[in-house]
């Protein structure tokens, strides 16, 4: 009898999801657009993802020594970072400025306010965003495919209505980021990780249904303007971190459209030529309070 | 006495540096220094303003009417602001249109009200000079530093010379307001750090209740006879 006794503190009922776990699913569900940038742009695109990756692990790696923390890669969260980072330059840039990139992400943006949990915004996007604006050449160039010649220049966003055919845009025959070329294998990755219960559609369908609705009205090229860019990439992987976006459903609503209004805003009126990133930094800077304004009421309590 | 003189000197160094402990004077620390010498210029400009009101404060101290004192405080900055401005105008050229706006806004910078109202109107004329002298000198390396820290990473060069220009892109974002607030937050926290690791307290609040000067400012005890009487 004494010995089926189990004597432990709380919790007794533990959820099987764990951090890596959530972490692999993510892997997972980036690897097949991940694997068709680096087919479309060939070992440069290969190269710079393995940088990223290794200098995110490294990065967390030498600051929790440091710091004599716990070690904390084993988590795959700074693998995440540096695949998301990876996907988010363009295959022109030089393997240390990606290296930068990583270090940025991982040390400033998420171990300076406390690490997995406490970054107040997505570091891949951040260390985008901070490299857009410290090397703006490097960012802005972007190297042809080298699998399709008939298709040549930047991303589809700065080109003119109708350079693309649908099958084009959704496929991801054009050049562009590494990872975001290809709408419907991130669609693919969304869709696994929606149905692995790691994200909620709330985020991504309001995202890109405000970016579709806005194009709509002002007369833009919708199909151009949701396949074309960062926008698929950004509204599934990105902007459903679960650290800086909202907790509640209706919070989830209001950050989507705001992603989506802000990204509409940037492309048509602002002279960047892409909008997700700065969009998505935005918004996660509002989600504190976000969360304040959509607190669920307790049942039963009166105002 | 000799000691406590050399002790007001000392003070705005480090143990009360104005920007990295008081947290005064963060508006100019931060447009300013995107290059090493323009922290110069803009600190030594304070600097010799600073000290100079502190003279005048103090000799004054007996005569400004409290009710009045801070109108008389800035009037007193403003006058050495203006021959401040005027000199650097006419020997500087250069640094005028790197400071720009930033020269003529010492008349409103907190760390010579702060001092002149903290320190210089209730002290006499020599420890009012050191004290102005030490904050000046604090201020300015800080200013210094970061600049420095800035013009190396964002543009390669420090006082103009090419450092690492030629074989590293230097990063943009230094010298973009976003880059001067992380490194001015970098640099409080290493000096917190700094402190800790000396047995001091380190900055946490940057409110009234932490404040070094605290035990010689005036407008708190004031405030805590407020209350008492409320």
């Amino acid at each position: 009898m004494k010995d089926m006794l189990t004597v432990s503190s709380s919790p007794h009922l533990k959820h099987p999801d764990t951090t890596s776990g959530i972490m692999l699913d993510v892997i997972i569900a980036l690897a097949p657009a991940a694997i068709y940038g680096c087919i479309l742009f060939g070992i440069r695109a290969l190269l710079l993802i393995f940088t990223c990756i290794i200098s995110a692990v490294l990065a967390e790696y030498i600051w929790c020594k440091l710091l004599k923390k716990p070690i904390s890669i084993g988590d795959l969260s700074a693998v995440v970072t540096g695949l998301l980072l990876a996907m988010n330059l363009s295959s022109a840039v030089p393997i240390c400025i990606a290296a930068i990139g990583s270090a940025v992400a991982i040390i400033v943006v998420k171990q300076m306010f406390g690490g997995l949990g406490f970054n107040f915004a997505n570091p891949a996007i951040t260390a985008r965003i901070v490299l857009l604006v410290s090397f703006p050449s490097y960012m802005a160039e972007f190297l042809e495919p080298v699998m399709y010649d008939a298709v040549t220049s930047a991303t589809p966003l700065v080109r003119e209505a109708g350079a693309y055919t649908f099958n084009e845009l959704f496929f991801g025959m054009h050049g562009g980021c590494i990872g975001e070329t290809s709408a419907f294998l991130l669609i693919v990755g969304g869709l696994y990780l929606i149905l692995r219960r790691v994200i909620n559609p709330i985020i991504p369908v309001c995202f890109i249904g405000t970016v579709a609705l806005f194009s709509l009205i002002f007369g833009e090229n919708v199909i151009q303007q949701v396949f074309g860019g960062g926008l698929i990439l950004g509204a599934i992987f990105m902007a459903t971190d679960y650290t800086t976006s909202p907790t509640t459903n209706k919070g989830k609503l209001i950050f989507g459209i705001g992603c989506g209004l802000l990204t509409f805003v940037i492309r048509r009126f602002a002279s960047l030529p892409e909008g997700v990133s700065s969009s998505i930094l935005l918004m996660n800077i509002l989600v504190p309070y976000i969360n304040k304004a959509t607190l669920t009421k307790p049942f039963g309590v009166r105002k | 006495m000799k000691g406590q003189n050399i002790k007001y000197f000392t003070n705005g160094l480090i143990k009360e540096n104005p920007v990295l402990r008081l947290v005064l004077g963060t508006c100019p620390t931060l447009a300013v220094t995107t290059a090493a010498i323009n922290g110069i210029g803009m600190g030594v400009s304070a600097t010799i303003v600073l000290v100079c009101s502190n003279i005048v404060i103090s000799l004054l101290r007996n005569v400004i009417p409290d009710k009045v004192r801070i109108p008389a405080f800035i009037t007193v900055i403003a006058g050495f602001v203006s021959v401040v401005q005027m000199l650097v105008k006419a020997f500087l050229p250069s640094i005028d249109v790197a400071l720009g706006i930033y020269l003529p806004l010492i008349v409103v910078n907190c760390i010579i009200l702060a001092r002149a109202e903290m320190f210089a109107s209730k002290n006499s004329v020599l420890p009012s000079i050191l004290d102005g002298l030490g904050m000046g000198i604090g201020f300015t390396a800080v200013l210094t530093l970061m600049g420095a820290i800035r013009e190396i990473c964002g543009a390669g060069t420090l006082f103009g010379l090419t450092v690492t220009a030629e074989f590293i892109d230097p990063m943009i974002v230094f010298l973009l307001p976003p880059g001067g607030f992380f490194v001015f937050g970098v640099l409080v926290a290493a000096s917190n750090a700094i402190a800790k690791k000396n047995g001091k307290e380190i900055v946490e609040h940057l409110g009234c209740e932490n404040c070094p000067s605290r035990s010689m400012c005036k407008s708190v005890s004031a405030d805590e006879e407020v209350t008492v009487d409320e």
